[in-house]
């Protein structure tokens, strides 16, 4: 039961390689940070793995078998700017049930009001909204959580509200979490092993 | 003095425009064709408080000529705007859906038609069509979607593109739902205000090909074909022939270009609160 890449390589033009070779693995149930420099490529090899780009060669596995293209995708994705990743003309009940429905108890646990659900995008600030996009992310059948920066632009309280419950959920629903982050102490905190891009 | 803040004002400015454009086609629309027949005796008339826009040559009143003709003009102007930018949405979408091939083919179409003036490609498309009502709306239609087609192209790639959209496709929504729900709710107002941004263009450009000769039949009661008339009896003194109808052009296409305006403002979400 894992996600896999093997022997990944992307550029958006070609012969000309953000990265080649990547092989990596991240088990369920297991936590695994990536770290690398700006430009390395982590924000794209999070996006081949939840099948938002194609990779230009080598595949994804998920427990052996390529990645779906349709319905709900198993390995989701949670992007740094939550401002881009909701639709400002959609109110925030909308956005949250677009995927599954969740319940009163974890948009408790994650800090979310029950009067913030009738607000526009526009009316929450961008920790308010990233909370919403976790939530989202949540869904039963998810197996893979790509956390993208997640909690980057969050202050350190509610970074740590937020892993919390999402760490949770992790271990309930035996769970993988790729976490791409500059962080350090975040990263040695939360995860079991932690891979750098550039020497893979 | 009472304050009032910009949302309010877009909505006052709004509904007078409206109020007016509306009152100008009803008026138009409802006054019979004998209010406008030849009445011999009262010929060249100045404006007068009987005749406020004066008569012409044939002793119509050029008040209730310049309605009919307004009116007229709105109707076609509404016509050839609607199907313009029904056109540039059908033809944006596909462009910016369809891939490489579909894209290239329109863009080479707006690009063509956007090089020849639109006054010639008017004149063209009508003169083809044996002129007269028909081939001025055909026309119209014809020439006013090339650059709102641009604008729907572009807003749709960049939906295409955006987070939200394609985390909708992972979250195992349908190519329809994505559609309807994403991209509809962003093109609406792009179709409305390009609705009543085309509407000026396409009357004005009625009246300039109407008033070339081109357009509409003489005996219709159209603004260019009054303008045009005028002309002719503009050296003998008689200027309230052009004035008015000319003011009241001027008049009904700025409404219609302020009502675009406000209402680009009004559903625009980032200057909502201005």
């Amino acid at each position: 039961m894992q996600l896999e890449a093997i022997d990944i390589g992307f550029g958006y033009k070609k012969n000309s390689w953000i990265f080649r070779h990547v092989h990596m693995s991240v088990s369920r149930g297991e936590i695994v940070g990536l770290v690398g420099p700006s430009g390395a490529g982590k924000t794209t090899l999070g996006k081949i793995l939840s099948g938002y780009e194609k990779p230009s060669e080598g595949l994804v596995r998920l427990n052996g078998s390529p990645l779906p293209s349709k319905g709900y995708h198993p390995v989701q994705l949670v992007f740094q700017h939550p401002e881009k990743a909701v639709n400002p003309k959609w109110r925030m009940k909308e956005i949250l049930h677009e995927g599954w429905n969740p319940d009163d108890e974890l948009l408790e646990r994650l800090g979310i009001e029950k009067d913030w659900l009738r607000r526009w995008p526009n009316e929450l600030s961008g920790g308010e909204l990233q909370r919403f996009c976790v939530a989202r992310a949540l869904g039963p059948s998810t197996q893979f959580l790509i956390a993208d920066e997640m909690t980057t632009m969050l202050d350190s309280i509610t970074q740590a509200q937020i892993w919390q419950v999402v760490l949770d959920m992790a271990q309930k629903r035996n769970m993988g979490i790729l976490v791409i982050s500059h962080e350090a102490h975040l990263l040695n905190r939360i995860c079991s092993r932690i891979i750098d891009i550039s020497q893979v | 003095m009472i304050s009032i803040n910009k949302r309010q004002k877009t909505v006052v400015i709004s509904t007078i425009t409206t109020v007016i454009l509306l009152a100008i086609l009803v008026i138009g629309l409802l006054i019979s064709n004998d209010r406008i027949v030849t009445n011999l005796d009262s010929r060249n008339l100045p404006p007068s408080l009987s005749h406020p826009f004066g008569t012409d040559w044939l002793g119509r009143d050029m008040l209730i000529r310049t309605l009919k003709g307004m009116s007229m003009s709105i109707g076609v102007g509404l016509i050839a705007a609607a199907s313009s930018v029904m056109i540039a949405v059908s033809l944006g979408i596909m462009a910016a859906t369809l891939g490489r091939v579909v894209d290239g083919i329109i863009s080479w179409l707006v690009d063509l038609f956007l090089s020849v003036p639109h006054l010639v490609m008017l004149i063209l498309i009508s003169f083809v069509l044996g002129g007269g009502m028909k081939g001025v709306v055909i026309g119209l239609a014809l020439t006013h979607w090339p650059s709102l087609t641009r604008v729907i192209r572009a807003e749709v790639m960049q939906l295409q593109c955006a987070e939200y959209v394609q985390t909708s496709r992972r979250l195992g929504k349908s190519q329809w739902f994505i559609a309807v729900k994403h991209t509809l709710p962003h093109l609406v107002p792009q179709f409305l205000v390009g609705l009543f941004l085309l509407f000026p263009h396409a009357i004005l450009h009625e009246a300039a090909i109407t008033f070339l000769g081109m357009g509409l039949s003489p005996h219709q009661p159209a603004i260019g074909i009054i303008l045009s008339e005028s002309m002719r009896y503009l050296s003998t003194g008689m200027w309230w022939l052009a004035l008015f109808p000319g003011l009241c052009l001027l008049l009904v296409v700025r409404a219609f270009d302020l009502l675009g305006e406000v209402l680009r403002s009004f559903v625009d979400p980032y200057r909502a609160n201005e």
